[in-house]
């Protein structure tokens, strides 16, 4: 409680309201800190006080032999996410909470989240409201079952005081393509930091998946912690709706110049990654991979097999594998030699084979965070380039989308 | 400069201002406070016990951990001035002080005053959020 009053005085609340459910990601071992600070919870005899979910941890608890590192963070990592079990969240290891019905709190529900991607799904794709809670003070609200009435918790600090044109040289065509959502959420992060933008210029309707995409982007490139998409998110049907009435601080273009040098930016392969360069592996599922995209990479591989010596990986939750599980599409997955991580991610947990060539990857988050983590090159692409990328061993380019270049 | 306390200490150190707002977490290696963030133009520059000075934040709400980690590890820096309030990193100082009893300050200036340190400047930060260059 005393971390909650500490946060409502950062935040300058003057009270504190109740929530209906906590995503805490504090599960994740960073060190002995990590450790030290829930067995202080637990000696205190804490419980959380509402519904109450885990992120993702150090490793893969259902496939710990697919771990390559120390085996000592190992057994620390797992102790740290056995401790959050211990206080009463669920055991659900995903940093994508809103893809489990169970989970998925109610537009305009008070929650309080942590996990980057989480939180600017959470306000902006479902329209819950959650501020932007880091590790411990996740679990503090969750014991406390309250949050500082503050920030996106009210209504007036969700209003779009940035509007982001796209520009009219973007290709319909570009808006049909899953790698243009990644590389919109870079340059949103970049030119919002944490304030609330509305783009405009989007089709109506967008995916999930590809909401998903934006904001798991923007939130590495950006603080930002929400976002509307004028006609997809529910707060925004309209712009004078994203607006609350009011006056933007700032509109602003995106032209196809800035979207393809943020594209550009997330290969970090010295000379760009054209067409036929080797690639190692490649890693998809950040955030994690719903059933959706389970399918579609199985749609993609088309029954292909990836090259001798590729690695292709996806990363999902543990209950998303279960019902994967049931259809049968996960023994099929694995018939054609992917490998399933869940309770994890790629870039934080040792699993990939040791390879000196590039990983490839879809997602904007894994590219950014990828590099310095663990010490790989990147280079990025769509989903389709991905999957077509792995099973010809070197990467696979679709530019049409992109226009002439 | 007097600005708002998110996290109360007193510190003396070496201002080392950020080109680029950076994400602890992913951004730092929390064993040695070194940048290893491979897109940051600072990559390779440590934190450690220095006045961290950053206009703004980004990226993973796991920064909480990394800073307190950082301070256990001691290679935190000594203090942290910033262009807005930031709740992951005033929490993550809040659990460094109660896990081990070591405060790193952590101060919100207007932008326009956080400006006016240079990168190398002896900086002090005391108990009421007071800047110092000397």
């Amino acid at each position: 409680m005393r971390l909650v009053v500490r946060a409502a005085e950062v935040l300058g609340a003057e009270r504190l309201i109740p929530i209906t459910r906590a995503h805490v990601d504090s599960c994740l071992y960073h060190g002995e800190a990590t450790v030290d600070f829930v067995e202080r919870l637990i000696e205190g005899g804490a419980q959380v006080g509402v519904p109450t979910t885990l992120n993702v941890g150090a490793l893969d608890l259902l496939h710990p032999e697919l771990w390559r590192g120390d085996a000592r963070v190992a057994e620390r990592g797992r102790l740290l996410m056995g401790h959050y079990r211990s206080l009463g969240c669920q055991p659900t290891y995903t940093c994508a909470p809103y893809q489990l019905p169970s989970a998925r709190p109610s537009f305009g529900d008070q929650v309080a989240w942590a996990e980057s991607n989480a939180i600017v799904f959470c306000n902006s794709v479902i329209g819950a409201r959650t501020e932007r809670y880091g590790d411990f003070a996740d679990i503090a609200c969750a014991i406390a079952g309250r949050v500082p009435d503050a920030g996106l918790h009210r209504t007036a600090a969700r209003r779009a005081v940035l509007v982001l044109r796209l520009a009219s040289d973007v290709p319909a065509a570009l808006l049909d393509d899953g790698s243009l959502y990644p590389v919109l959420g870079i340059v949103l992060g970049r030119r919002a930091g944490s304030r609330v933008a509305a783009i405009e210029g989007l089709p109506p309707g967008v995916a999930e998946e590809r909401l998903k995409a934006i904001g798991a982007a923007a939130a590495s490139s950006g603080a930002v912690a929400m976002f509307h998409a004028i006609g997809s998110t529910p707060e925004a049907p309209t712009l004078e709706a994203a607006l609350q009435g009011g006056e933007p601080e700032e509109v602003a273009e995106i032209g196809l110049a800035e979207l393809r040098g943020a594209r550009d930016e997330l290969t970090t392969r010295a000379g760009g990654a054209p067409a036929g360069t080797p690639i190692g592996a490649v890693s998809l599922g950040t955030p994690h991979a719903s059933l959706f995209e389970l399918r579609a990479i199985e749609r993609e591989l088309g029954g292909a097999r990836p090259a001798r010596g590729v690695e292709l990986l996806v990363s999902t939750a543990r209950s998303l594998l279960a019902e994967a599980e049931e259809e049968g599409l996960a023994r099929r997955l694995r018939g054609l030699g992917v490998e399933l991580l869940v309770d994890t991610c790629s870039y934080i947990a040792p699993v990939l084979r040791s390879s000196p060539l590039p990983v490839m990857t879809d997602s904007g988050k894994w590219a950014f965070y990828a590099p310095g983590n663990i010490g790989v090159e990147v280079v990025f692409g769509s989903l389709r380039e991905c999957v077509r990328s792995a099973v010809e061993g070197r990467v696979w380019r679709d530019a049409a989308h992109w226009g002439a270049e | 400069m007097r600005g708002t306390v998110l996290a109360a200490g007193v510190a003396d150190g070496v201002a080392l201002r950020l080109d680029e707002p950076l994400s602890l977490w992913g951004g730092v290696d929390p064993g040695s406070g070194e940048i290893i963030d491979a897109r940051h133009p600072q990559r390779g520059t440590s934190l450690n016990g220095r006045v961290l000075v950053m206009a703004a934040v980004r990226g993973s709400s796991s920064s909480s951990s990394v800073l307190a980690e950082m301070v256990r590890a001691g290679c935190a820096p000594a203090a942290i001035v910033l262009g807005e309030a930031d709740l992951i990193l005033a929490v993550g100082a809040a659990v460094a002080e109660e896990l081990y009893a070591i405060r790193v300050p952590i101060v919100q200036l207007p932008a326009a005053e956080l400006a006016t340190i240079p990168d190398g400047a002896a900086v002090s930060v005391d108990e009421g959020g007071e800047v110092s260059l000397h």
